[in-house]
């Protein structure tokens, strides 16, 4: 059976840096129904900047093709899946080495999966060589404790 | 990005004001390695008070210019690293590097 998700969006764009924006803050905006802290929007925002960043300088590195991104939104959940037809990731396991590059001549930092995976809950990398890599991120949005008491608070009197 | 040399002090200051991503630095990097080389400062300070967005970009882009500005005699720092900047930072270990400073209030 199909899960249900309460609600879900769907952005596609050329692979150009310039879309870099764009892409993160519409992701942004659209987590804002959870009501997020800013450090945890912050959190999003960077993720995505750098899935998407790879989409850009190493799937399609300097061909045009398509990024796309759905977003869904369970309960407290965010979850996130970037994904585009490039050349694929070799070996996923040292592509995820902190400080790992192909491009250090570009001054990359290698720093991208190892953001992703400590700005968000969980991470998972599918790739295929030749046929394109699909990156799936999710966050649990924390609900602030002080509002859960106060909830609380009123629901108990009288 | 906004720059101002201080003649007196060798100090070049880069004030970035944008959004640090794969974008954006590509611009930052040109000024920045141009200017460096254009007043062979001592000490060159990256002011990160109104940087609302940084990602890894931004930790190439330093790392970079770490190495430009050795390569030319100054010495890199950076200064008012935001919270969000500031996650970044500590991740990659940059800060081991490239220390944070303070500027004169002449200067900042």
């Amino acid at each position: 059976m199909e899960e249900h998700f309460e609600n879900e969006m769907n952005l596609e764009f050329i692979s150009k840096s310039a879309n870099e924006a764009f892409a993160r803050i519409s992701v942004a905006a659209f987590a804002s129904q959870l009501d997020p802290t800013i450090e945890e929007l912050a959190d999003i925002k960077t993720a995505v900047s750098e899935a998407v960043t790879n989409c850009i300088i190493h799937a399609y590195e300097n061909k045009i093709g398509i990024v796309k991104i759905c977003a869904k939104l369970k309960q407290d959940e965010i979850i996130v899946q970037i994904s585009d037809n490039g050349k694929g990731i070799e070996d996923i396991q040292l592509a995820k080495e902190p400080l790992y590059t192909t491009k250090p001549n570009l001054e990359r930092s290698g720093m991208g999966f190892t953001i992703m995976e400590s700005f968000m809950d969980s991470i998972n990398i599918e790739s295929i060589v030749g046929v394109g890599t699909k990156v799936t991120m999710s966050k649990k949005i924390k609900k602030e404790e002080t509002n859960q008491e106060e909830l609380s608070q009123m629901t108990s009197m009288p | 990005m906004e720059s101002k040399f201080y003649e007196k002090d060798k100090l070049l200051v880069f004030k970035i004001t944008e959004e640090i991503d794969d974008h954006s630095v590509q611009k930052i990097r040109r000024k920045a390695d141009y200017e460096i080389e254009r007043f062979m400062p001592k000490r060159v300070v990256f002011d990160f008070n109104c940087v609302t967005f940084m990602d890894s970009a931004g930790i190439g882009l330093l790392v970079g210019r770490y190495k430009f500005a050795n390569l030319l005699g100054a010495k890199l720092e950076v200064t008012n690293l935001t919270q969000s900047v500031n996650k970044i930072f500590e991740m990659s270990g940059i800060l081991r590097l490239i220390p944070i400073t303070t500027l004169e209030e002449s200067i900042a």
